[in-house]
């Protein structure tokens, strides 16, 4: 079948790609444009390792189509910091000690980012249930939800 | 100098079912070799591996580390982790 | 015992903070490179048939429709590995690929390599292999049956006695004292059968390597491992290499847990460079890694222990059937060792019996075999005191194992924390906290080993007079920072002055996987010996300087300073003076150090669960959670922590939801994470870490291995906790709500 040519605008850059019409988002970020930070843990829809947000809205890019991203913005953990400044959230994973492995790291940053946008003050409950969709094997995900709660504090003074 | 050393209950089988054995040994590797010696029936056990406790410590495999007559000998089946 | 000179005593500067790690930034910013993360030019994609039976004869492998297939540029099955045909195939090769039978559901039988992804995977539909299907066992009681269907010949160790299948293949016990006599002096005995489920390391991060080989024999493999030599050492064997030509590069590591000690991909992608002539990336599926790499061992265990009214234990029993799929391995025996190393017995007996299964292989999970057999002991030992009605801590705490103890496994304890412990987690207020209707807590101790083990570290001083610190274990927990810290801390820099990376196999000798617990503990004391051998010759090179005798030079605070006769005579010279200098006195400096470290120091846990059951449901919800471990001394606190941590949140997952569930076709019903549980941020309370420093007297600054331990208490202390909810003794891993329900209803029915 032929490819399917795409418009998007990913962290605020103007980008085109060629997709096969079965090619998931994910795997059009990672194989196609190199942008390895979005990673692919079970390709299910079930780790969140994957976390994009997609005109603002969360999603697992495994679960998404490369064709479906036609005319939209995507943002992804690349796009997260500014040059050399972290996101307070990025800031506060790394004093929280929040990853060990990491590999989970950027899915969950994307995902509690997109949290502290509609919510600058969750509870402890409410980071723990947005979160749930993110898979964090190492930590028993203690020094996340700390992080999380911590960064809130600080985007909101 | 004469070292006790310890068997692990099921590999007492090629020990005459003695729990403990007397070898003449100065380190792990004379250890080994002379149980081998004595006690041919322990080889196939010891190709595969075999760990040691010296007073309480494990030694994996260091063929050197010292042995003395007062210490506690205690064989122990090759260790393994994750 | 060992002249290691150490300083446990002494006041540190670095140890013990918590700076950050120095592979932070690219983590939280994505520019980090794990296993599935490196593309170079002209590369292919590989993908990996597998059999869809438990267990079959392969007949035949037609590949040639997949051959012809546009942008195919490689097939491969066991016929292009030379070992098959010398007749020399490891256990390892033959679970990287099945030869002449697929052993389990999810043996490799073929791979393909294509310009895409897509296109691998069309050309897989188009292999055709002929099976003949042969009767399949996957539960360890079923295997050792003298009429089980025998999985893989030729493996029956001398050591087992009669009367079992052939797929029992090795048999273990050990102890000391009288049973009989303790048994007979016992007011109350509790004999009971147990199962736990196989569970999986659940890393997030599937395997994934690039492997570009030439035909002259020579080839790289980038992967993400928890050890790059081992890597080097079983690929070698398995393509008739040597080693010195396969240079072996870990990526960094999404998650191990034991689950990336040996290897599963990494043959099948050289193999498919090699025939195709270009790099070829392979990347496994989660429903992949589920099928065909490590889960831990299932088991069906029988414990029998026998207490005073006064709760004194008098004799403890446990026999022990673990399966770890179709290849041999030697947890049994670590579980048999370990299941009653908390206790100070007078009589105590353990047998193991290894068991062949049509299932993946086992692979090591984080103390392997104890968290099973201490399940079991540990749940017997709490519903002794229920029924003597005694505190279930009181009765550790008097058991314990302690200095002096003649050890379940053999030897005797010198100084090692369990009471301590203990005693930490009585004082806690988690322990005296009231409960509610419905809620129960649970205690269990826990125990592992810890290693050592080969390892190398070279430490450059550069003419800065910064420190570079090469080592060759992948870091999977921040063992970055804590070597780091460590180099700072001897050489009496800061900790920002020094940066450590790892190392390709080239690079430095041979380092043992990442396992055991071990990087802290020997990665660290080879790092410490390095920079005193750095520090030795800088000290020779300001002797020289100062022409004085190299005696008269000490080291203090990252400074060379005159001692003895020729104190104050001179001016303390820094190392970055010194460094500056290093051409001029002799050549660049640097220390290296190689050992094969022993000595580790055994490691203890205590954890407390209070846990809710919901009546209704079954379901169970962990209201509190604290750890207590020994860490002999926290490096960096934050990692020792989120070892503790995560640890007991992997344990909870077992003891909860986590099981491999085979149909009666002998196929994975549940090969993914929607169906395999793993615990998510909403199941969980906070989990307090309270960390114990008693000093390992095998290291310099006293460390103990943690990473392990902590995986070990969690599964009796859920199940203890649940039982005391509910006032039901439960026997079988997972809790998972449906068997807990049903255990409710059944009750309710029984009256
Ligand atoms: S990779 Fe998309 S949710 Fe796991
Ligand atoms: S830090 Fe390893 S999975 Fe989260």
């Amino acid at each position: 079948m032929s490819q399917v040519h795409i418009k998007t605008k990913i962290n605020g850059d103007n980008i085109e790609f060629l997709c096969d019409p079965e090619e998931t988002l994910l795997d059009i970020l990672r194989d196609k444009l190199h942008l390895t930070g979005t990673k692919e843990g079970c390709g299910t829809g079930d780790c969140g390792a994957c976390s994009i947000t997609l005109d603002g809205k969360l999603v697992c890019s495994c679960l998404v189509l490369g064709a479906e991203a036609d005319n939209s913005e995507i943002s992804t953990i690349e796009g997260m910091s500014n040059g050399e400044k972290l996101h307070p959230l990025q800031q506060k994973f790394l004093d929280h000690a929040a990853l060990q492995c990491g590999v989970c790291t950027p899915g969950i940053l994307v995902a509690a980012k997109s949290l502290l946008e509609k919510n600058p003050d969750p509870t402890e409950s409410e980071v723990r249930y947005w979160l749930a969709g993110n898979l964090c094997r190492c930590t028993g995900y203690d020094k996340i939800i700390k992080a999380v709660l911590d960064a809130a504090k600080e985007m909101r003074s | 100098m004469m070292v006790k050393v310890r068997i692990w209950g099921s590999l007492q089988k090629a020990t005459d079912n003695k729990e403990f054995v007397e070898v003449e040994a100065e380190n792990f590797k004379q250890l080994l070799d002379n149980l081998s010696l004595k006690y041919p029936k322990l080889k196939p056990q010891i190709s595969r591996g075999v760990s040691v406790a010296i007073d309480g410590l494990i030694y994996k495999n260091s063929w050197f580390t010292p042995i003395k007559p007062e210490n506690e000998v205690v064989l122990m089946p090759y260790m393994v982790g994750g | 015992m060992s002249p290691l000179d150490n300083t446990y005593e002494k006041q540190f500067k670095v140890i013990g903070t918590r700076p950050p790690r120095p592979d932070g930034i690219e983590k939280v910013t994505g520019k980090a490179q794990y296993g599935a993360d490196l593309y170079v030019p002209d590369m292919l994609y590989a993908k990996i048939l597998r059999s869809p039976h438990p267990h079959a004869k392969i007949i035949s492998i037609d590949t040639s429709e997949a051959e012809k297939l546009d942008g195919v540029k490689a097939v491969v099955t066991s016929k292009d590995f030379s070992k098959f045909s010398d007749n020399k195939p490891s256990d390892t090769l033959v679970n990287c690929i099945a030869h002449e039978k697929a052993l389990y559901d999810g043996h490799c039988v073929a791979a393909v390599a294509a310009l895409s992804n897509t296109i691998a995977k069309s050309a897989l539909k188009l292999i055709n292999v002929e099976y003949e299907i042969l009767p399949h066992v996957t539960d360890v009681d079923e295997a050792m049956k003298t009429d089980s269907p025998i999985v893989n010949k030729g493996y029956v160790l001398e050591n087992v006695p009669k009367g079992f299948s052939e797929n029992v293949t090795s048999y273990y016990e050990f102890g000391h004292g009288d049973l009989d006599n303790g048994f007979n002096n016992a007011d109350l005995i509790v004999e009971r059968t147990f199962k736990t489920e196989a569970a999986h390391q659940g890393y997030i991060e599937p395997h994934a390597c690039l492997a570009s080989m030439t035909p002259d024999g020579k080839a790289d493999l980038w992967c993400c491992t928890q050890g790059h030599y081992n890597v080097r050492a079983l690929c070698a064997d398995i393509m008739g290499m040597e080693s010195s030509q396969l240079r072996v590069t870990p990526s960094e590591i999404g998650g191990g847990f034991g689950g990336k000690t040996t290897i599963f991909i990494e043959p099948i992608a050289l193999a498919l460079s090699l025939k195709s002539g270009k790099p070829v990336k392979l990347v496994m599926t989660r429903d992949e890694v589920f099928k065909a790499t490590g889960p831990t061992v299932s088991s069906s265990m029988d414990v029998k222990i026998g207490m005073t009214k006064d709760g004194v234990i008098t004799a403890g029993e446990a026999n022990l059937r673990y399966q770890g799929g179709a290849f041999p391995n030697g947890t049994v025996e670590m579980g048999a060792q370990s299941a009653f190393a908390a206790y100070d017995l007078k009589a105590v007996r353990t047998k193991g019996w290894n068991v062949l299964t049509n299932r993946p292989k086992q692979a090591a999970y984080r103390a392997p075999g104890a968290p099973q057999a201490i399940y079991a002991v540990e749940s017997v030992v709490d519903e002794l005191c229920q029924k003597l009605n005694l505190d279930p801590l009181e009765i550790r705490i008097k058991n314990a194992a302690k200095k002096g103890t003649k050890s379940s496994y053999g030897p005797t304890f010198d100084d090692i924390g369990l009471i301590a412990t203990l005693e930490a987690a009585k004082k806690h207020p988690h322990y005296l906290a009231p409960l509610e209707e419905n809620q129960g807590r649970g205690l269990s101790c826990g125990f592992w080993f810890n290693f050592g083990g080969d390892t190398c570290v070279t430490l450059n001083v550069n003419f800065d007079g910064t420190i570079g610190v090469t080592e060759g274990n992948p870091d999977i927990g921040g063992s970055r920072a804590s070597i780091s810290q460590m180099a700072a801390e001897e050489l009496g820099i800061s900790y920002d002055k020094v940066r450590t990376i790892i190392a390709d196999t080239n690079s430095l000798g041979h380092n043992e996987v990442t396992d055991g617990s071990r990087v802290t503990f020997a990665v660290g004391l080879a790092t410490i010996k390095a920079a005193r051998a750095a520090i030795k010759e800088m000290c020779k090179r300001v002797s020289l300087i100062w022409g004085i005798d190299e005696d008269a030079v000490r080291w203090e605070n990252g400074s060379a300073i005159p001692a003895g006769p020729n104190a104050g005579q001179f001016d303390p010279m820094s190392i970055e003076e010194i460094a500056a200098m290093s051409s001029q006195t002799g050549g660049p400096i640097a220390g290296h150090h190689e050992v094969n470290a022993e000595g580790a120091g055994v490691s203890f846990g205590v954890h407390l669960a209070d846990v809710e059951v919901d009546k209704e449901t079954g379901s169970t919800k962990v209201l509190r959670y604290t750890v207590f471990q020994d860490a002999g001394k926290a490096i960096h606190p934050s990692y020792v922590e989120g070892q503790m941590q995560g640890g007991a949140v992997q344990g909870i997952g077992w003891a909860l939801n986590e099981e491999y569930i085979y149909g009666e076709d002998g196929r994975l019903q549940n090969a993914g994470f929607l169906d395999y549980r793993i615990p998510v941020a909403s199941d969980l309370p906070m989990i307090e870490p309270v960390i114990l420093e008693i000093p390992n007297p095998g290291h310099p600054y006293g460390v103990r291995g943690v990473g392990e331990t902590s995986i070990v208490p969690p599964l009796a202390a859920i199940n203890n906790a649940v039982s005391r909810a509910t006032n039901i003794r439960f026997s079988e891993l997972p809790l998972s709500p449906p068997k807990v329900l049903s255990s409710l209803k059944k009750e309710i029915n029984d009256g």
